[in-house]
C-alpha cells in the first residue's frame, strides 16, 4: 500500500510544543485525538453542528472537525486537558462539579472550552449572554440549566 | 411476599449533594468513551448503507473492495452464522436474533435508507470509508411504505414476506401489522353513551430521535481461541454481550464485555449494532482488534428512534367532573422490523387517571423506516400526547378547573391502570396538590407588552418504572473506605446514587466509597440501564451488600471481643456490645482489625426486583408565540414530580430538566422528515433541530418524595417520567394563547400560522 502524502506541522498544544506528520485530509479534531493522543476532545457530528469538539486555536473558539489537522501550522491549541493546572482544576471546572453541570459528559469538554473562550473575554456576562454563547454546543442530558448555573458561578468565583 | 419498608427521614449521606465520583475525570478529558479507546494493532471498520428505503437486493459484489490496498476484510449479513430463532428479554427490549442481525446488515432486502448492507475492515478509517465505496450493489427498487396509514392501507407492499401478525390472538399473513391487542373492562359504550360529553381527536406523530451526543461505537476483538472481547458505548454490558453472543452463535461465556463511559444513551443505546460486526471484521482480518464509529447521519438514519404514528383517544365525562368511559387506539411505528413501544404506551396512556370503563386497542405497524427503540418512558409521551389535550379540551368545554378535574379523577393505591394492573402506592395526588400549591400556577401569567401571544398550558405523565436484575460486590479496604463493583452502566450520576446508599447503611461519607464499573466477566449479572432502574434495583444490591458488610463486621468486632456476634450493634458509625458499654469500636478502627480477625472482608448481593414504585409527573409551561412567524418561545417552565426519595437531589434535578428539554424539542422542533422516497430528508443536527442553551429558560423543579414502600430508602425512579408531561403541556400553552388546538407533531412555526388562519 502506498502512503498517503503527509503535512509538516509544528503547532503548540496545551503549551507544549509539538510536530506532526498529517495526512492532508485529517481534520483537526483526528489529529488532536488520534496523532496527540488526547481524547478529552470529543466527537459528535463531524459537521460543526454539535461543539462536542470544540478547542481555542490562539484564544479563539471552533469546531476541530472543520478545521484540519495542516491548517494549525504555528498556532496554538487548547483542549479540555489543558485547563486544569498544577494548582488545580480550572473555576469552570470544579463549578461544573459542584453544581451537577454534566450528566453524561461527552458534550462537557467542548461546553468548558467554549465557556472559557467566553469568560476570558467577558468576566461577567449576564445569562442570555452565556445562553447566547454556548448555542453551538449541544447538551442532551441537562436541559442547560445547570450548565448556566455553573458558568455563571465560575464567573463570580474568578473575581 | 414482596418485602416492604417504612419510610425513614433520619438520612446522613441520603439526600445530600457530594460532588460525584466520575466527575473529576469527567471535567478534565480524562474519562475514557467508546472512542477514545486504544488497542495495539488496532484497525477501522466502516459500513455500506442502503441509498434507498425499500428495495430487493439482487447481488453484493465486494471483490473490489477486499482487493483495494489497505483492506482486511469485508462482510455481509451471509457472515452471520444461521441465527437463533425466537425471543429473549433484554432491558427495555426484547431480541430476535434473526431478525437483529438482519438489521445489523441487511439479507435479501434493505427496509430503510441506512440499512447497513456490508462492513470493510481496513488500516485506518478513511481507507475503510473508501473502501465501502467499491462494493457494488444490485437493488430492485421497491415502494416505500412511509407511515401507519400507508403500511396498514389495502394493497400496501408488505415489507417482510415471512411475517405472521397476531390480530387479537388470529394469526394473519401478508401484513404490515405485526400485532393488534386489546386491553378492556367495564362497559365503555354503555359509559359513552351514559356520559354528558363525549370529546373524541385523532393526532398524528412522526418519528424523533433520543439525540445523545456520543455517537454508537464498539471496537471488538474475536479471537483465536473464540473469545470475543469487546468496548462499546451502551446501557448495559451484559446486552451487549448476550445480543453480540446471541447473533455470533457463541456462548455468553465467550463474550467479554469492557465498560466504557456513555455519552448519552436515553434508552437508544439499548440496542446492539456495531460490536457483533466488529467482531466478525476481527475475525477476518485474523483476530485484530477493529473499531467502529458510526457517523452522524448514520445515527439518525439507521439507529433506533422513538415510535411516529396515530393515536385515536375518545372520552366521555359525566357533569359532576368525572371519568365515564375511555376508548383509546394508538398505532406505533416500529420501523423496519416488529417491536415498537406499543405495549408501553397502551399501559401508559391511562396512568393518571381512575377510568371504570376502558378500552385500549394498540398496534405495532412495520414502515420503511429504521427499527424504533427505546427513548425515554418508551410509548409514554406520545400517549400522553394525546390524552392530555383530550382532558384540557373537555376542561376547555366543561369550563373545569385542570387541577381539580385531575385531581378528582386520579389514580390512587387501587385503582386499575388501562392494562388492568392494579395500582401500588403512588404519590399522583401529592403531585398534582404540589403543582396546585406552586407558585407558578398561583401566579398569573402576564400578557405581553409586545404583541406576543401567551398561554399557559399543564399536563401529567406516567411511567411505571422498572426493577430486575443488579449485582453489587463491596470490598472493605484497611483504611475504612469501601470499594464498590456495580453492574449498571452510569449514564448520569449513578455511580453516586448507588454508592450514597451503600455510604448511608455504613455510616460513611459518599466520598469513602469509591465506585467501579467492571467488566461482564468480574460481576454479576446486571440488567441493562433502562426503565428507571439503576438507582432504585442496583441501589436496592448496593444496601443489602452493605448490610452485609456490616453483619461481617460485627462478626469481626465480636471476635475482638470475645462475644457472641449477635450481640454486637452497629449504630452511628459505631459498633459496639448491646451488653457491656466498655465495648465500642469505630468502623474506620474495626476495619484497620480485619487482619487480625479473620482476612480481607468482601461481600455481594444480586437481586431480582419483580416490582417498582411507578413515577409521576405534572408540568405547567407557559410560552409565548410570535404572531407573525409562529415561533414559539417557552418562557417559564415547572415540573412538579413524585421521585419517592431523591437520592442525589441535583442529578435528580437534572434528569427532570434534561427530560423537559428533550420534550420541549420534540413538541415544537424535532421530527424525521420523511421525503416521498422515504428517506429523511433532516439527518444532520442542522437540520434535526433539538433545543440549544438559548431556546430553553431554566426549569424549575418540584420535588415532591412520597417513598416507595419497595425500597428501603423510598426510591423510585426518576429519568423517565419528565419526558411524558412537556408534549401535552406545550400544546395545551399553544391552545391556550392562540385558541388552536394542533393535534399535530411537532407544533412548528408553519403549523401554528395555518392553524391561526384557519
Amino acid at each position: 500500500m502506498e502512503l498517503p502524502q503527509r503535512v509538516h506541522v509544528r503547532t503548540t498544544i496545551n503549551g507544549q510544543a509539538q510536530e506532526f506528520l498529517v495526512p492532508p485530509y485529517m481534520s483537526l479534531l483526528d489529529t488532536i485525538r488520534e496523532i496527540a493522543g488526547l481524547t478529552g476532545t470529543k466527537e459528535g457530528c463531524l459537521d460543526g453542528n454539535c461543539g462536542a469538539c470544540t478547542v481555542s486555536i490562539d484564544g479563539r473558539i471552533v469546531d476541530s472537525c472543520l478545521v484540519l489537522g495542516a491548517e494549525v501550522d504555528g498556532k496554538s491549541i487548547t483542549t479540555v486537558e489543558g485547563l486544569a493546572t498544577a494548582k488545580g482544576l480550572h473555576p469552570l471546572q470544579q463549578a461544573f462539579l459542584e453544581e451537577a453541570a454534566l450528566q453524561c459528559g461527552i458534550c462537557t469538554p467542548g461546553f468548558l472550552v467554549a465557556a472559557k473562550g467566553l469568560l476570558d473575554n467577558e468576566p461577567d456576562p449576564s445569562e442570555e449572554r452565556i445562553r447566547h454563547w454556548l448555542a453551538g454546543n449541544l447538551c442532551r442530558c441537562t436541559g442547560y440549566d445547570k450548565i448556566v448555573r455553573a458558568v455563571q458561578k465560575a464567573a463570580t468565583a474568578s473575581h | 411476599m414482596v418485602q416492604t419498608y417504612e419510610p425513614k427521614s433520619d438520612y446522613k449521606v441520603v439526600g445530600t449533594r457530594p460532588i460525584r465520583h466520575d466527575g473529576l475525570d469527567k471535567v478534565t478529558g480524562r474519562a475514557v468513551y467508546g472512542a477514545d479507546v486504544k488497542v495495539p494493532g488496532l484497525i477501522w471498520g466502516e459500513v455500506l448503507r442502503s441509498p434507498h428505503a425499500h428495495a430487493r437486493i439482487k447481488s453484493i459484489d465486494t471483490s473490489a473492495a477486499e482487493a483495494a490496498p489497505g483492506v482486511y476484510a469485508v462482510a455481509t449479513n451471509a457472515d452471520f452464522p444461521d441465527p437463533r430463532a425466537g425471543e429473549i428479554d433484554s432491558g427495555e427490549d426484547v431480541v430476535n436474533f434473526e431478525r437483529d442481525t438482519k438489521n445489523l446488515l441487511a439479507k435479501d432486502k434493505v427496509l430503510y435508507k441506512g440499512h447497513a448492507v456490508a462492513a470493510v475492515a481496513a488500516v485506518d478509517r478513511n481507507t475503510a470509508i473508501e473502501a465501502t465505496k467499491l462494493i457494488k450493489v444490485e437493488y430492485e427498487l421497491l415502494k416505500p411504505v412511509r407511515n401507519v396509514d400507508e403500511a396498514m392501507a389495502k394493497g400496501a407492499p408488505i415489507l417482510m414476506e415471512d411475517l405472521v401478525g397476531d390480530d387479537l390472538g388470529e394469526d394473519v399473513r401478508n401484513t404490515n401489522v405485526a400485532r393488534h391487542f386489546r386491553h378492556e373492562f367495564g362497559e365503555v359504550e354503555k359509559g359513552f353513551a351514559d356520559s354528558d360529553l363525549v370529546v373524541e381527536r385523532t393526532f398524528t406523530l412522526q418519528m424523533v430521535h433520543q439525540g445523545y451526543i456520543e455517537p454508537h461505537n464498539a471496537t471488538a476483538i474475536w479471537d483465536e481461541s473464540g473469545h470475543v472481547t469487546a468496548w462499546s458505548s451502551t446501557q448495559g454490558m451484559f446486552a451487549v454481550r448476550d445480543q453480540t453472543a446471541g447473533m455470533l452463535r457463541i456462548p455468553e461465556s465467550q463474550v467479554t464485555v469492557y465498560p466504557v463511559e456513555i455519552g448519552g444513551g436515553f434508552g437508544g443505546k439499548t440496542k446492539v449494532y456495531l460490536a457483533p460486526v466488529a467482531a466478525i471484521l476481527s475475525k477476518k482480518s485474523g483476530g485484530r482488534p477493529v473499531k467502529m464509529i458510526m457517523d452522524r447521519n448514520s445515527v439518525f438514519e439507521a439507529s433506533g428512534p422513538a415510535p411516529g404514528g396515530k393515536i385515536t383517544v375518545k372520552m366521555g365525562v359525566t357533569k359532576d367532573g368525572k371519568i365515564k368511559a375511555c376508548a383509546s387506539d394508538l398505532r406505533y411505528e416500529a420501523g423496519a422490523f416488529p417491536g415498537s413501544a406499543i405495549g408501553a404506551g397502551a399501559i401508559c396512556i391511562y396512568g393518571c387517571y381512575n377510568i371504570p370503563n376502558s378500552r385500549i386497542d394498540g398496534y405495532d405497524v412495520v414502515v420503511n423506516k429504521p427499527k424504533s427503540a427505546a427513548y425515554r418512558a418508551p410509548g409514554s409521551p406520545q400517549a400522553a400526547f394525546a390524552i392530555e389535550q383530550v382532558v384540557d379540551e373537555i376542561c376547555d368545554q366543561m369550563n373545569w378547573d385542570k387541577i381539580k378535574f385531575r385531581l378528582d379523577n386520579a389514580s390512587r393505591e387501587g385503582t386499575r391502570r388501562g392494562d388492568g394492573v392494579m395500582f401500588g402506592k403512588v404519590g399522583l395526588i401529592e403531585t398534582l396538590e404540589a403543582a396546585r400549591d406552586s407558585d407558578h400556577w398561583k401566579t398569573p401569567l402576564k400578557p405581553s407588552t409586545n404583541g406576543m401571544l401567551r398561554g399557559r398550558g399543564i399536563a401529567s405523565g406516567y411511567w411505571m418504572n422498572g426493577g430486575g436484575k443488579s449485582t453489587v460486590d463491596l470490598m472493605l479496604q484497611d483504611d475504612g473506605t469501601v470499594a464498590m463493583n456495580e453492574g449498571s452502566a452510569d449514564i448520569g450520576g449513578t455511580r453516586a446514587s448507588i454508592a450514597m446508599q451503600v455510604a448511608e447503611v455504613l455510616g460513611l461519607p459518599a466520598e469513602a466509597v469509591h465506585p467501579f464499573i467492571p467488566s461482564t466477566d468480574s460481576i454479576g449479572f446486571t440488567g441493562t440501564t433502562g426503565g428507571s432502574r439503576t438507582t432504585y434495583a442496583t441501589g436496592y444490591a448496593g444496601w443489602q451488600a452493605a448490610n452485609k458488610l456490616v453483619g461481617e463486621m460485627s462478626k469481626r468486632a465480636s471476635v475482638l471481643w470475645g462475644i457472641d456476634p449477635s450481640d454486637v450493634k452497629f449504630a452511628a458509625g459505631k459498633f459496639s456490645s448491646g451488653s457491656d458499654p466498655e465495648l465500642s469500636i469505630g468502623f474506620k478502627d474495626l476495619a484497620a482489625r480485619i487482619g487480625d480477625t479473620g482476612g480481607p472482608i468482601t461481600t455481594t448481593a444480586s437481586v431480582n426486583l419483580a416490582a417498582a414504585g411507578a413515577a409521576y409527573g405534572v408540568h405547567i409551561c407557559d410560552l409565548e408565540i410570535d404572531p407573525d412567524t409562529g415561533k414559539t418561545d417557552v418562557i417559564r417552565y415547572t415540573a412538579v414530580q413524585d421521585v419517592g426519595k431523591a437520592v442525589h437531589p441535583s442529578y435528580v434535578e437534572g434528569q427532570i430538566q434534561g427530560g423537559v428539554a428533550q420534550g420541549i424539542g420534540w413538541a415544537l422542533n424535532e421530527e424525521y422528515f420523511i421525503t416521498d422516497s422515504g428517506s429523511m430528508a433532516n439527518h444532520t443536527f442542522l437540520d434535526y433541530r433539538m433545543p440549544t442553551s438559548l431556546d430553553m429558560p431554566m426549569i424549575d423543579t418540584i420535588l415532591v418524595e412520597v417513598p416507595n414502600p419497595l425500597h428501603p430508602y423510598g426510591v423510585r425512579g426518576v429519568g423517565e417520567v419528565p419526558l411524558a408531561p412537556p408534549l401535552p403541556a406545550v400544546a395545551n400553552a399553544v391552545k391556550d394563547a392562540t385558541g388552536k388546538r394542533i393535534l399535530d407533531l411537532p407544533i412548528k412555526p408553519g403549523r401554528i400560522i395555518e392553524a391561526m388562519g384557519s
